[in-house]
């Protein structure tokens, strides 16, 4: 079977600038896969061309086997999208939003009843079937829009940033309910800036000023990718040490994480001395420098730098 | 195809019937606006308060007088005192007209010479002194007709207004004002309608669906459409049941003209939804054009009087044509032999609004 998206030198451009550039990528049938970015990196603009809104201005996509340019209306057919903002009618209930998207899929009848049945079974919301949308909470309103999504058994679902703003447990049932679709054959694009969401995906595709800056399973990543080491550095004063650590020669870059700082650094047999060192003699007794894996987020952030750093080096050559 | 849009023009109405705002637009607006424009807003020009000096003190002069304040159109409130006064009670607005017979009038009148009488009227609004001095002149023409019992020949001007007999301006307004209403009433709600799905999202949602632009436009006007019946109908009962309009002419010849009018105004409608993103900016837009359009249709001041670059202006306008035609319908009863190139106008404009609204939402949904 072909894979369920094929995407091959992929770019969008508006006037001169590029929203997306040159991605490529294969999405298999029946995986999660998480396409990561920052705000305007380009995950939206990309998912709006998979779903046949937006036309690519280069490069090919094909999904479920159609292409987008060629048959928007095709691919729309056989694809569940679900935005971060959970469009659903905010003055109508429950059941009224899932009759009028399952009506525009062309189901009417008993045939809506059961599949209208089906998706509320599903998406546990039996008991809030005649309740209004915008009563509910984040959370449930998240439900309801996944199940307006699922009306139609599209082969393939799009969850553009679908956890944004709902709480950690909500969001964790919820994607449970994603599994569990699934595992009933569907494959599921989803972006996100979630890093536990990441970690919950098959493969994973970062998005980088409109490009593909990595593609690979989480553990890859985290293994492959991340050359460097990490050092979790613990002090009373985060601020003031993560600024320290970023003037050190040895440490590519410094991140706060939380309470603690994320230093990286090429080679952490020497670097680990020499940071203690440092951090003593700046009047931080008792730091703790311990080398940790890497998080997903790590790799991000490490990434990222390494791609600035490149390119402010070929800035300057050129100057 | 018919399921879809079966579907958009339910969602559509539950929305409309579920907000009490749009309830109010589309059914409180049409009534209390017949209302007001039935009742308060008429040209009709009764009980003049007039200051009489009579300086004539005639039989012939208070002969004059009556037959003024018989007419119904004048009052007196001062019969007494001279000029100095008359002139005060005008300043003031106490009185709207002075009524001037001088020493000598009835004299003139035996004497078969010319008797004159002055009427001073309040020119501040300058329509209603106009009416004033229109009855005053029919009034002295009458009264000069019956003095002079036996008229030698001459030539004896006859009024008879055709349509509107007595001249009740209430006929003329009522069948304007469901021009105004309809326009007003469907031009908001489907500006409205689309545009708050771009402020929801919800436009997003439906465009990965298989909804086709065209069944997404069709299922955003035909709800207002039916909406914009319901209301000519309410008003044209209010008018013909409450305020004896009369309806003269065909009244599936009105239904027939109301189809090619919505076509227009839903097309502006959807045209200014394609150019706003918020509700508030979409009713901004909706008063915008809806104003030129009221003021240069006719419906209050007449065509004819304005400039004739403004007057071309008014070749776009579908008030125009619509208001010429519920008027010929109204009042006249005129068919369509007569109403066709109104009619023709209102299509061809409607058809061709309506195709830019869809060509525009193609290009902005793309």
């Amino acid at each position: 079977m072909s894979d369920a998206i094929a995407v091959a030198g992929l770019g969008r451009r508006f006037g001169a600038f590029h929203a997306v550039r040159d991605v490529t990528f294969a999405v298999a049938r029946g995986e999660i896969f998480g396409y990561l970015g920052a705000n305007g990196a380009g995950k939206s603009t990309t998912i709006r061309i998979l779903c046949g809104l937006l036309a690519p201005t280069a490069g090919r996509a094909a999904v479920a086997g159609v292409d987008v340019a060629a048959d928007p209306e095709g691919v729309k057919r056989r694809i569940g999208y679900m935005s971060q903002k959970f469009s659903l009618y905010p003055d109508l209930t429950v059941e009224e939003n899932l009759d009028f998207f399952g009506g525009a899929y062309g189901f009417a009848g008993r045939e809506l009843r059961r599949r209208i049945d089906a998706v509320v079974e599903e998406t546990d919301l039996r008991a809030l079937r005649g309740a209004a949308t915008q009563s509910l909470p984040a959370g449930l309103q998240q439900r309801v829009a996944l199940a307006n999504a699922l009306l139609h058994d599209p082969e393939l679902l799009f969850l553009d940033e679908p956890t944004a703003g709902v709480d950690p447990v909500s969001r964790r049932e919820f994607l449970a309910l994603v599994r569990r679709r699934v595992r009933r054959g569907a494959t599921v694009f989803l972006t996100t800036h979630y890093m536990d969401e990441a970690e919950y995906c098959d493969r994973l595709c970062l998005i980088y000023r409109g490009e593909l800056a990595a593609l690979g399973t989480p553990e890859e990543l985290k293994d492959r990718l991340m050359k460097e080491a990490v050092l979790e550095v613990r002090t009373g004063r985060p601020l003031e040490a993560a600024e320290l650590l970023g003037g050190l020669p040895e440490v590519r870059g410094a991140a706060l994480f939380g309470e603690s700082v994320h230093a990286v650094v090429e080679n952490p047999d020497e670097a680990v001395p020499r940071v203690r060192a440092a951090l003593e003699a700046a009047g931080f007794p008792g730091a703790l420098v311990e080398r940790i894996p890497p998080s997903l987020e790590d790799v991000f952030v490490s990434l990222v730098e390494e791609r600035d750093r490149r390119e402010g080096e070929i800035r300057e050559v050129r100057r | 195809m018919i399921e879809r849009l079966k579907r958009m023009m339910i969602k559509e109405f539950l929305q409309v019937l579920r907000d009490p705002r749009m309830l109010g637009v589309i059914f409180g607006v049409p009534l209390i606006q017949t209302l007001v424009f039935g009742y308060a807003v008429s040209t009709d020009v009764t009980d003049v308060p007039t200051a009489v000096v009579d300086r004539d003190r005639s039989p012939a002069s208070r002969e004059l007088v009556a037959a003024f304040t018989s007419s119904g159109h004048f009052r007196v409130v001062s019969a007494e005192g001279g000029m100095e006064r008359a002139q005060a009670m005008l300043d003031d607005g106490s009185a709207g007209a002075v009524l001037r017979i001088d020493e000598g009038f009835a004299g003139d009148l035996e004497g078969g010479r010319t008797a004159r009488v002055q009427l001073i009227v309040d020119g501040t609004d300058s329509n209603t002194a106009r009416v004033v001095l229109v009855y005053a002149n029919r009034i002295t023409e009458r009264f000069s007709g019956a003095v002079r019992a036996a008229p030698a020949g001459g030539v004896q001007l006859v009024h008879r207004a055709w349509f509107n007999e007595n001249l009740e301006s209430r006929n003329f307004f009522v069948p304007g004002i469901i021009a105004m209403l309809v326009m007003l009433v469907t031009v908001i709600l489907t500006s409205m309608a689309v545009v708050r799905e771009k402020e929801v999202g919800t436009i997003e949602q439906l465009l990965v669906s298989p909804i086709t632009p065209a069944e997404f436009i069709l299922g955003k006007t035909l709800p207002f459409a039916i909406i914009g019946y319901v209301d000519v109908l309410l008003v044209s009962l209010l008018g013909v049941f409450w305020f004896d309009v009369p309806i003269r002419g065909s009244v599936l010849l009105l239904l027939l003209a109301t189809t090619f009018y919505l076509m227009t105004t839903l097309g502006i409608g959807l045209l200014i939804s394609t150019a706003c993103r918020t509700q508030q900016q979409a009713l901004m837009m909706v008063f915008l054009v809806f104003f030129p359009f009221v003021l240069l249709s006719g419906f209050m001041f007449p065509i004819e009087n304005m400039p004739r670059a403004v007057q071309y202006l008014t070749w776009v306008n579908p008030l125009r044509y619509f208001l010429v035609i519920l008027r010929g319908i109204f009042l006249k009863g005129t068919g369509v032999e007569i109403l066709w190139p109104q009619m023709a106008a209102l299509l061809a404009m409607g058809a061709a609004l309506l195709a830019a609204a869809t060509l525009r939402f193609r290009k902005t949904s793309a």
